[in-house]
């Protein structure tokens, strides 16, 4: 803040000149990325299409409704398969990202190498979404409910493992001292010092995913991993656009179960 | 002598169990297995493909090595620039979008009615992944980047309203009122008493969303989308694994690169 004199008037600016040059500086080179951006976008548009959306989107929507309810009956093993999906693998993902946090912990971690091991296979697990994660997996283990088990699995390592090590690094290390006060071996300290602390952590992160994977589950089966989104892509293709919005609704309804769940199990557990 | 009774202290302890209502941990325990027992069953995991899939999977991964970075036809390193203004472009643009709901959706500047419109606006864009967003875009819209654009662009209206208008709810009401009193339109209020308070969590967040948007450039290239997942799915369907590889090792490079570059700018802004 600064008070400039004119003229026998005090005048209040935010920024002096300097700083409101600077400002507009970064201002101008931000937008002049956007606007690169936005050119090298539109260069790829066929704007035909673009033009006509408006009448596509009022076609497919008038074509959505109603939705076909009687499709939704079919749908009952499809949302099972999504639920044990996300279910199944958010456990695999838990039980291996446990100790993968605990050698990620810059507290825990028995040597350097390891922690940077453990910090890169958190990467990894992070960066490639599970839909890739999918499509690699449906290669190797065929299309079906394990792949995307699987592939939920590989995907929600990363996010766990870097949610429960942070919470690691945080810990109150005088319970850990006084623990290890009484003669406790390392294993003991880890059990008895470190592990009660974390474990609401643990808790509420698995469910958290949980919830995020229930949302995931739904859309692997557009590359055959299994779930409710293999019917999704076969309505899609057929155009059976009332059986599109019956999937749709059916999805709605499930997050929305989820989300439930998942709130009313924090609550219990933090 | 003998007939003094010894006081009694305990030598042995058990560690406190985590739930501590005995019928709700044995019903949650038995509830488990049950589920466990009902969703293995249904999964029909066929051990026979699985096995057969074992020598194929090897023969994937291997086929991996060494990773392809200088295809003939360019494409990684054009697919890769693609996403990256997709993501730029898309992040820009849902912020944009964002900030009117967001403000729209905090109960303490908004009317009932706009908050209950905003606050609908945001719920619907979160229960649809980007990739189900990305397949009606890529409907309407037609192949190419502009699809996943938009789609990127809704997805991130779920994310940065909901989290600027938590945000906007839990600010101080005291700077609000203090800069009403000075007579300040509402623009003034805004401009002054509540951004202050809001940005530097909002910048942390743009760089994160940023981050988001370009892991998801690369799964709705998968449906149509654009981007580097165009180039990753073409590579997969041709058997190029090499090229794929690549592909793989680059995004989860400007993974750690972004992760890396939003934590010291959310350091450097707070």
């Amino acid at each position: 803040m600064v008070v400039q004199k004119k003229q026998d008037e005090l005048i209040w600016k935010k920024r002096t000149t300097r700083e409101q040059w600077i400002n507009w500086f970064y201002w101008l080179i931000g937008i002049s990325i956007v606007l690169f951006a936005w050119k090298i976008i539109s260069d790829k548009t066929v704007w035909f299409f673009v033009q006509d959306a408006p009448r596509q989107a009022a076609d497919i929507g008038s074509r959505m409704v109603p939705p076909k309810w009687s499709y939704s009956l079919e749908l009952i093993k499809p949302v099972w398969d999504t639920i044990n999906i996300a279910t199944l693998g958010t456990v695999i993902a838990m039980i291996i990202a446990v100790p993968v946090a605990f050698c990620a912990a810059r507290n825990t971690t028995p040597h350097s190498t390891v922690r940077i091991v453990a910090l890169f296979i958190i990467v990894a697990s992070r960066s490639v979404n599970s839909l890739i994660w999918a499509l690699m997996l449906v290669f190797i283990l065929g299309p079906g409910v394990l792949a995307g088990t699987v592939a939920i699995g590989l995907r929600s390592i990363g996010f766990c493992a870097k949610l429960i090590y942070e919470s690691i690094e945080e810990i109150d290390a005088n319970q850990v001292e006084a623990v290890k006060a009484t003669g406790a071996s390392n294993l003991q300290q880890m059990i008895y010092g470190i592990i009660p602390q974390v474990l609401p952590t643990i808790a509420g992160v698995g469910i958290y995913r949980w919830d995020i994977n229930i949302r995931e589950s739904t859309i692997l089966g557009l590359v055959g991993a299994g779930g409710i989104g293999l019917q999704l892509n076969g309505s899609i293709n057929t155009l059976a656009w009332t059986q599109v919005s019956t999937i749709l609704l059916v999805i709605l309804a499930t997050v929305f179960v989820s989300e439930w769940v998942s709130a009313k199990v924090r609550g219990a557990i933090i | 002598m003998n007939n003094v009774s010894k006081t009694l202290y305990p030598n042995n302890w058990k560690k406190p169990p985590f739930i501590k209502r005995s019928w709700l941990r044995w019903s949650i325990i038995i509830g488990s297995i049950l589920y466990l027992i009902a969703a293995l069953s249904s999964m029909d995991i066929n051990i026979q493909r699985v096995l057969e899939g074992i020598p194929r999977g090897q023969r994937f991964i291997e086929s991996f090595f060494p990773p392809n970075f200088s295809d003939n036809r360019g494409v990684v390193w054009e697919g890769i620039l693609e996403s990256i203004w997709m993501a730029i472009i898309s992040t820009v643009a849902g912020i944009a979008l964002s900030i009117p709901i967001g403000l729209g959706a905090a109960r303490n500047l908004a009317p009932l009615w706009v908050y209950m419109t905003c606050r609908f606006i945001i719920a619907a864009s979160r229960t649809f992944p980007e990739i189900i967003l990305a397949i009606f875009a890529v409907k309407l819209f037609g192949f190419g980047p502009f699809a996943g654009f938009i789609a990127l662009s809704l997805g991130t209206i779920g994310f940065f309203a909901k989290l600027l208008a938590e945000d906007i709810e839990n600010s101080s009401p005291a700077q609000a009122e203090a800069v009403k009193a000075t007579g300040a339109n509402w623009f003034q209020w805004i401009n002054y008493a509540i951004q202050p308070q809001v940005m530097p969590r909002m910048i942390g967040l743009s760089v994160y969303r940023l981050d988001i948007n370009f892991r998801e450039s690369a799964v709705v290239g998968i449906v149509g989308g654009g981007g580097i997942g165009a180039t990753l799915n073409t590579a997969f369907s041709r058997y190029e694994f090499d090229t794929a590889a690549a592909i793989l090792l680059v995004i989860i490079g400007i993974v750690m690169v972004l992760e890396y570059a939003s934590s010291h700018l959310r350091k450097w802004v707070q």
